[in-house]
């Protein structure tokens, strides 16, 4: 956001008459542009300059991280990406050359990573772990010494700035690896330093054992210490369920509910990566071959990144930069030795036409395997297959690009009967009528998926939102929405709701809508409340909408609002009306009568249905007055009159006159019925006239 | 004879008298006359006859206006009224003016008030459009509003006219009831008087009013009053006096789409290099009856003649042929519903809003498109350039209740409601020339590399409707080497940030040697 308002206000100060809108939809393919740059020097660095290129261009249309950075995707991965690269490319670089100026540098991409996104946790563990397996193998060296220091150091200063993060970096458990490496290495170093001192081998061995009993003792013991005091903070739940990816299953379904939080399958790795899923393992071995510190982080970054891109869907775009880098070391390696053979090849033959067959030894040095027949020709035959393979990455990366990221999401397009394009734009014709149709302090409940479009687009307060902490409050909506309409009426009064939106795909055969959601509105619900039970909503395990659905089911909130009339409908030619086209079967409950809420609008696909919560009948508030008699009484109701007819708006208030003999005219025409219908159990108040 | 409803309604001018002056005293004598004749035996007891100053009165006695006939669409929500009006001089001084009276409630819903004068016979009528400007008549009744007509030659003594008067009335039909739900139809009050108000003596008047539908709930009678088909007729009346009034109330049902923008803000852009840029932002209002109750999707679907008929989902904007590059959005992105259908005449831009509109729903819109420069921009015997651009809405039947157009050199805008005209960087003096009275005023805007700004020349009118399509222009000096100004200014900057590349790899800047 920040960079965005920069560059924002860069551009206006050059008379860029640029609209902040344009600012945000470019900003992350200017980053992504910039993830390329970095990717080349990285690969530089890491390799050569040849797979640095081929990085470069592998990144540059790598569907993984495409998927975040077109033009319009305004998400903080975007301008993330290109930190944790550029993060990862300086520190290497610090590392490589020892210098205390690309430390520095490191640090402030560091800085600007924890800024931009919680993914600087990955950060902060890769380079700790990545220190420990240089000293493990025995590569530690002074300018790791000076590059990790440095580096966390001033890292974790600037990063302390931060609000969002504060003093997690000593106090979260999820911070702990890199405090323990940073002790570690001054411990490393002051035993190279003891030892030099020291001079004799034996005296050494048993200050040694000493010292790394009591270490080792001393910080188990401090941890301990924190961990129980609740000084350091246990890891969190999204951490844990990285770790062990059934954890969220069992223990916050609101994690695991997330589409994006599920384990990757299969296809959508190839979807991503396509080849570079085969070139990684190829890249790993080049890798191995020449091992060296760049290499061995390199390595690691695509290991660990690939574990959890394995865990969790979205972190697809934490992997794809190190799977580019490998890859790209992959092809560039395998072409250059390739071309090396075709060269030195006709070098040989040149010489051969001159000098004899009898050629110079020098030139078999560069050649691995002069035996192998048809060697030329197979090299031939590699590198066409090479860039075949190359050439429909970039086919497949275009398609990719245009069928699934291009498109927005919030609008839906689908082939009609003649193949003609179908577009429902029902999200935003439904936020757009919140926006212009509904008071302004008007409060809506939805699920929280909706909730960031309903404040972006509806400009209008939402219940929970995708940045709701607080699991209890999801959880009530939740529980709202698996209730009876009574119980769900009583919640939301207390959450002063005014509307309440729902996505339905029954119309258009849309599936990924609320009623298909709703077992994880039951899980969440029932997670906190003990009163929602899954169960209640299964028929033998099975979920079901139809006539066979549970009675608990057909009668919930949730599933009324989403079939509200639509018994009445016929949705398919050949089908019985109520037919539902997302889950292929016709409802169970078509005659649904809705006391406390009513239609307001309904988009023209159906795909978002919005009801109005009506407001409590009057003779909730006789109960209120009941006792009060006289001036009290008179007080009591004009100030209720008034609140109340306020907030609803209610035309009929200013029509009281002094002489009117019934005082409480009806707030609204719902209250004004139950005179009629309610007379015996109805008592009207004692005669007062109201502003006297 | 009248219903007793009139009598509650009418309005009393009080009579005030200045009896010294011999012609003051003619004129009064002339009305006590004619109040003698009315009250000798015809039609209005509650005759209301005013008083006026010396020369007041001689200017309003001096005219008489022999027959008029008054003809009222409201098959719209635009009330269109046409007036046919011939005149009479019954004194001896020419007539140079002819003044026509609004009650005050409708001169505030007055858009506008064209006047045009029939001249020939029959076959070779021709029609002169004639001026007309509001002004004040002192002691006028209870806050009536006057605007004359200027005739274009004085109207001697005994000689007639005919005159041809259009007035354009906005938010003059009140819904009734002012809610209504998704399966009622909308009625309206339409409130006017059975006779014409006017400072003169009426001989003989007949007033129509058309109707939407056949559908009429009910409506005043004044008789004779007749209803037939969808007309409903008032009159004739014969020899009523200076400004005899008698309300009357129509309610009828009126479904068509009650589209008011509350603001319109034009904005023009002339960039010389070829193209004018048009932006449009529209708040969109239905204000027929309020929607009520619940909105029902199935109902609106399966029974479009019976659910919802008052509401509407289509808009059409009329814009200049060859246009180009037309937008259709809102602030939450692109609105897909639309077409343009385009031929050499005109171009035609079928809009429909993300959601029905029902009573007091609003929407708002920005419609953008580019013309080219050539069609609109011309150059004056003087040497000055001129924008001729058309005023107004392009939506079809709709009002604007302020609309803005600002005009920019460059950027010239204009608006119905705000009219906004930006002028091209560099541009000087813009002055406008619009057809009828608009607030004018200039402001300073900043757009791409600009470094003096823009002139904005910014039109304001309020109450505009589909008949203020007329062109207008805006005059300004430009010179055209202002154009070359910001590609000089880019390409000099390239051209030294390379410079300053190119001196900073051949110069070793180090410290160390």
């Amino acid at each position: 956001m920040v960079t965005a308002a920069i560059m924002y206000w860069g551009l206006r100060f050059l008379r860029f008459a640029v609209h902040i809108r344009e600012v945000c939809v470019l900003t992350a393919p200017f980053f992504a542009s910039n993830t390329t740059l970095v990717a080349y020097f990285f690969g530089k660095e890491i390799w050569d300059t040849g797979a640095g290129l081929v990085a470069a261009v592998l990144i540059a249309i790598c569907p993984g991280y495409i998927s975040r950075s077109v033009a319009g995707s305004y998400d903080n991965e975007g301008v993330a990406i290109f930190a944790l690269l550029l993060t990862f490319y300086l520190f290497v670089k610090a590392v490589n050359t020892g210098s205390l100026a690309w430390g520095l540098g490191s640090a402030l991409g560091y800085f600007y990573m924890v800024s931009a996104w919680g993914g600087y946790v990955f950060i902060i563990n890769l380079i700790p772990l990545y220190v420990l397996v240089l000293l493990i193998t025995g590569r530690y060296s002074m300018r790791l010494y000076v590059a990790y220091n440095s580096m966390y150091v001033l890292g974790m200063l600037l990063a302390m700035q931060i609000r969002f993060v504060g003093f997690q970096h000593v106090q979260s458990g999820e911070h702990m690896a890199a405090m323990g490496v940073f002790f570690l290495m001054q411990g490393f170093y002051f035993l190279g330093w003891v030892k030099h001192l020291l001079g004799d081998k034996k005296k050494f061995e048993a200050l040694l054992r000493i010292i790394v009993t009591c270490a080792v003792g001393v910080g188990a013991i401090a941890l301990g210490v924190g961990t129980a005091s609740g000084y350091i903070s246990p890891w969190t739940g999204r951490f844990y369920s990285l770790l062990d990816p059934t954890y969220a299953k069992d223990h916050i379904p609101i994690i695991a509910s997330v589409s994006e939080h599920q384990p990757t399958a299969w296809s959508s790795f190839m979807f991503d990566f396509h080849i570079l899923l085969f070139l990684f393992p190829a890249g790993l071995y080049f890798c191995f071959k020449r091992l060296s510190d760049a290499t061995i982080f390199i390595v690691m970054y695509g290991l660990t990144s690939m574990y959890f891109a394995g865990v969790m869907v979205r972190l697809i775009l934490v992997a794809t930069p190190a799977v580019c880098l490998i890859s790209a070391i992959a092809v560039s390696a395998t072409i250059k030795n390739l071309t090396t053979l075709l060269r030195t090849k006709s070098k040989v033959s040149q010489t051969g036409s001159t000098k004899g067959a009898s050629g110079g030894k020098g030139s078999s040095k560069a050649l691995p395997d002069q035996s192998q027949p048809f060697q030329r020709n197979g090299a031939i035959a590699l590198l066409f297959g090479a860039f075949y393979l190359l050439s429909r990455y970039a086919i497949h990366c275009t398609w990719v690009t245009s069928e699934a990221y291009s498109s927005p999401s919030i609008v839906l397009a689908a082939r009609g009967a003649h193949g003609n394009r179908v577009i429902f734009d029902d999200y935003r014709e439904a936020y757009y009528w919140l926006r212009q149709n509904t008071p302004a302090d008007a409060k809506v409940m939805s699920w929280w998926d909706y909730g960031y479009q309903i404040t972006a687009m509806g400009n209008r307060t939402v219940i929970v939102d995708n940045n709701t902490w607080n699991n209890t409050h999801i959880a009530t909506v939740g529980r709202a929405m698996s209730s009876y309409e009574d119980e769900a009426y009583e919640i939301m009064r207390s959450l002063d709701v005014n509307y309440v939106l729902v996505v339905f795909g029954g119309v258009t055969g849309y599936s990924s809508d609320d009623i298909n959601k709703f077992l994880w509105m039951v899980r969440i619900g029932g997670g906190v409340f003990p009163v929602i039970k899954e169960p209640d909503y299964l028929v033998n395990g099975e979920y079901r909408v139809d006539k066979g659905a549970a009675p608990k089911m057909l009668n919930c909130l949730m599933y009324k609002l989403s079939y509200y009339r639509f018994g009445e409908l016929v949705t398919e030619y050949g089908k019985p009306p109520g037919y539902d086209r997302a889950r292929g079967v016709e409802i169970g409950n078509k005659d649904i009568k809705l006391e406390h809420l009513e239609e307001a609008f309904t988009t023209s696909n159906w795909i978002v249905r919005i009801y109005k919560v009506k407001p409590p009948n009057n003779r909730c508030y006789y109960a209120i007055l009941k006792g009060l008699k006289g001036k009290a009484l008179k007080k009591k109701l004009h100030s209720i009159s008034v609140t109340y007819c306020l907030k609803q708006g209610n035309k009929y208030y200013g029509e009281c006159h002094e002489k009117s003999i019934r005082f409480l005219k009806p707030a609204n025409k719902e209250a004004s019925l139950d005179r009629e219908t309610d007379s015996e159990r109805w008592a009207p108040p004692p005669q007062v006239f109201c502003k006297s | 004879m009248l219903s007793p409803v009139l009598h509650r309604h009418c309005h009393l001018f009080l009579v005030t008298g200045r009896s010294e002056d011999s012609r003051g005293l003619g004129s009064f004598q002339d009305m006590a006359r004619s109040i003698s004749m009315e009250a000798a035996g015809l039609t209005l007891p509650f005759l209301i006859l005013t008083f006026l100053t010396i020369s007041a009165a001689s200017s309003t006695n001096q005219i008489q206006i022999l027959n008029a006939e008054r003809r009222i669409d409201l098959s719209s929500h635009i009330v269109k009224v046409f007036l046919t009006l011939k005149v009479e001089n019954v004194m001896t001084a020419p007539a140079s003016e002819i003044v026509l009276a609004f009650p005050p409630a409708q001169a505030d819903h007055l858009a506008l008030v064209k006047a045009q004068a029939a001249i020939g016979k029959k076959k070779k009528k021709s029609y002169v459009h004639l001026d007309v400007n509001p002004t004040e008549l002192p002691d006028a009744p209870n806050g009536t509003k006057y605007f004359s007509i200027s005739l274009l030659n004085p109207l001697s003594s005994g000689e007639t006219a005919t005159l041809e008067v259009l007035y354009i009335l906005t938010h003059s039909l009140e819904p009734f009831p002012a809610e209504i739900s998704q399966s009622e139809s909308q009625l309206v009050y339409f409130r006017d008087s059975a006779l014409i108000l006017s400072p003169y003596h009426v001989k003989q008047q007949t007033t129509f009013l058309k109707t939407p539908s056949t559908k009429v709930e009910s409506f005043t009678r004044v008789e004779p009053t007749k209803f037939a088909g969808r007309e409903l007729k008032y009159g004739p009346y014969e020899d009523h006096p200076p400004y005899s009034f008698s309300p009357v109330i129509v309610h009828l049902e009126n479904n068509s789409p009650f589209a008011v923008v509350e603001e319109l803000l034009r904005e023009v852009e002339i960039s010389h290099w070829g193209n004018i840029q048009i932006t449009e932002h529209y708040k969109l209002v239905h204000a027929g009856a309020q929607h009520k109750g619940v909105f029902s999707r199935v109902e609106y679907q399966s029974r479009p003649s019976f659910s919802g008929t008052s509401s509407f989902k289509h808009l059409l904007a009329s814009l200049p042929p060859r246009v180009h590059s037309v937008y259709y959005r809102d602030d939450i992105g692109n609105i897909s519903s639309s077409h343009l259908r385009s031929d050499y005449r005109k171009s035609e831009l079928e809009i429909e809003p993300r959601y029905p509109l029902f009573g007091g729903w609003k929407a708002t819109f920005v419609i953008g498109y580019g013309l080219p420069l050539e069609d609109f921009l011309f150059e004056s015997p003087d040497g000055k350039r001129y924008l001729n651009f058309s005023f107004g809405c392009p939506l079809a039947e709709t009002v604007v209740d302020k609309l803005t157009i600002k005009v920019g050199l460059l950027l010239l805008i204009i608006c119905f409601h705000d009219a906004v005209v930006v002028l091209p960087e560099g541009s000087k003096d813009p002055s406008a020339a619009v057809p009828f009275p608009v607030e004018q005023r200039l402001e300073t805007k900043y757009s791409y590399l600009d470094v003096v700004g823009r002139t904005v020349l910014v039109l304001e009118k309020k109450n505009a409707v589909p008949e203020h399509i007329t062109p207008f222009q805006v005059y300004y000096t430009f010179k055209p080497i202002f154009m070359l100004a910001e590609p000089l200014m880019l390409a000099s900057v390239f051209f030294l940030f390379f410079v300053a590349c190119l001196a900073y790899l051949h110069n070793d800047l180090s410290i160390r040697k």
